[in-house]
């Protein structure tokens, strides 16, 4: 039962968090703070991450793919493959959901512990449409901005760590990333990563929003945050990737 | 005017307020008094609609607000300010954004004029050269001054203030009283004031009303508070050891 409380209130916060708001330009300003907030200060983060791990694929698959059958160009296409369908958008975002979902759930928990979130209420202020709607929005566009970069960095990462240690070389790595591409898995990738987005922020703000207690309410909420969020994360992208590749 | 009717709120089992009835004057300074855990925040945030009330009604001036929807209380909370117990300050904004939010929320100004509103109630709360800093950086007693800027920047109606001396010295909350009364008269505001300090009650308590286990048990000013003839009320205004041998009426 508890459960389905959870639903039932998420999809109640969402509904006041998704009104009209009181006033377009503050909003607007508020959307453009979090753009940056969440998207510009992930992109450390991501570049590091990104860079290695296409490094790592790259490596593996060169030393697995042994077998005099398989040409060594299909170690830039498993890289391609590799981070355009699951790394980037759904490790990515899961790291999201641990660095940029922990920080609204804090953000918003300790808002409502200080009475900051009555203070708007009093104020005749929506304190879920205003809090809640511009991280959503900003989360669904900058997460896919995120993510191409990821994929990108990704690739240049295996190049060049490929290249560095003898694993491909550059003319079969470069051939291998652009055999067999298909682009609708980009639409697949960017389209789930949007979702992921939403899903990061939404989830990280419910928790925020109810918190109830003190500084150890906070804590507590910033951790559900990221739980629940990556495993939401997990389940849409079971979800997603069942409605595209079966067909 | 504020009427409250027959209020009355339980959280599970345990009913908090239990049918309480009073009135709240026009341009005055309402004290509601009362014990720790007697409910006298949870008279104040149902009064702001922070809270349900299980029964009894809420009527401000014309307008019943305990029955107005979720929209219309937000409508109807542009015309209240409150002064909440930590400030409530937004931490992410200056002193100056704080007070400038519900003017560039809820307003047409120009950011000229919303300068000029800001410098107006900066200057009425004595922190006219600390608008740059953030919350962080201000005393409590500069928090409550900055979170009292921000309540009457919008020209509130009625004001709430919960507990507005806590934390405080005791020369700072005179400070806090008197700016309090001040602005009350000055805006001509009905001003609500929730506290357990009974500096407060003998320096600005117009219209006081003493709250015990959730329960109006008296009501009066600070003229007649002294001599009531009410053993709780008593206790509680002669707390300290040394004022109870003050007290004209040893008997009760």
């Amino acid at each position: 039962m508890g459960f389905l409380f959870h639903i039932g209130r998420y999809f109640l916060l969402m509904k006041r968090a998704f009104s009209k708001p009181e006033k377009l330009k503050v909003y607007v300003k508020q959307f453009f703070f979090e753009v940056d907030n969440i998207g510009v200060s992930s992109l450390g983060i991501i570049t590091i991450i990104s860079f290695f791990m296409g490094g790592v694929i790259t490596i593996q698959a060169a030393y697995s793919l042994t077998s005099p059958l398989i040409p060594l160009y299909a170690v830039g296409f498993t890289t391609r493959e590799s981070m355009i369908l699951e790394f980037s958008p759904t490790i990515i975002s899961l790291i999201l959901a641990g660095k940029v979902g922990g920080n609204i759930a804090s953000e918003i928990g300790s808002m409502r512990i200080s009475e900051q979130i009555d203070a708007l209420e009093i104020m005749g202020v929506n304190s879920a449409s205003f809090l809640i709607l511009p991280k959503v929005l900003a989360g669904i566009f900058i997460n896919p901005f995120l993510i191409a970069i990821s994929m990108f960095l990704g690739i240049f990462g295996g190049y060049v760590m490929g290249v560095a240690t003898g694993a491909c070389t550059s003319y079969e790595y470069i051939f291998g990333i652009q055999a067999f591409f298909v682009p609708w898995k980009l639409t697949y990738a960017f389209l789930k990563t949007a979702i992921f987005g939403g899903i990061i922020t939404s989830v990280a703000a419910y928790h925020g929003y109810y918190t109830q207690g003190g500084a150890l309410e906070v804590g507590k909420s910033s951790t559900k945050a990221v739980v629940y969020g990556s495993i939401l994360i997990l389940v849409a992208n079971f979800l997603i990737t069942q409605i595209f590749f079966v067909q | 005017m504020i009427e409250i009717k027959n209020i009355s709120k339980s959280f599970g089992n345990h009913k908090v307020i239990d049918d309480v009835s009073f009135t709240l004057q026009p341009g005055k300074t309402n004290l509601i008094i009362g014990e720790s855990g007697s409910g006298k925040t949870t008279i104040l945030k149902m009064m702001v609609g922070l809270h349900h009330i299980d029964s009894g009604q809420i009527i401000y001036d014309d307008t019943i607000f305990s029955e107005l929807n979720e929209k219309q209380m937000q409508e109807f909370r542009k015309d209240i300010g409150m002064l909440f117990q930590g400030g409530a300050l937004f931490d992410s904004m200056t002193v100056e954004e704080n007070i400038a939010f519900p003017l560039k929320m809820f307003t047409n100004l120009s950011d000229i004029e919303i300068n000029e509103r800001v410098n107006f109630c900066l200057e009425k709360v004595r922190l006219h050269d600390r608008n740059n800093l953030y919350p962080a950086e201000l005393s409590g007693g500069m928090k409550k001054r900055a979170s009292l800027a921000r309540a009457i920047s919008s020209n509130p109606k009625y004001l709430f203030c919960d507990e507005p001396n806590s934390g405080l010295d005791p020369k700072t909350s005179i400070v806090i009283d008197e700016l309090i009364h001040e602005l009350t008269v000055e805006f001509n505001m009905t001003t609500v004031i929730i506290t357990h300090d009974m500096n407060s009650v003998m320096q600005i308590g117009e219209n006081v009303m003493f709250l015990y286990q959730g329960k109006k048990w008296w009501e009066g000013d600070k003229q007649t508070i002294l001599s009531a003839n009410n053993k709780e009320l008593l206790d509680f205004v002669y707390a300290a050891d040394f004022l109870k041998k003050t007290n004209p009426n040893k008997n009760l």
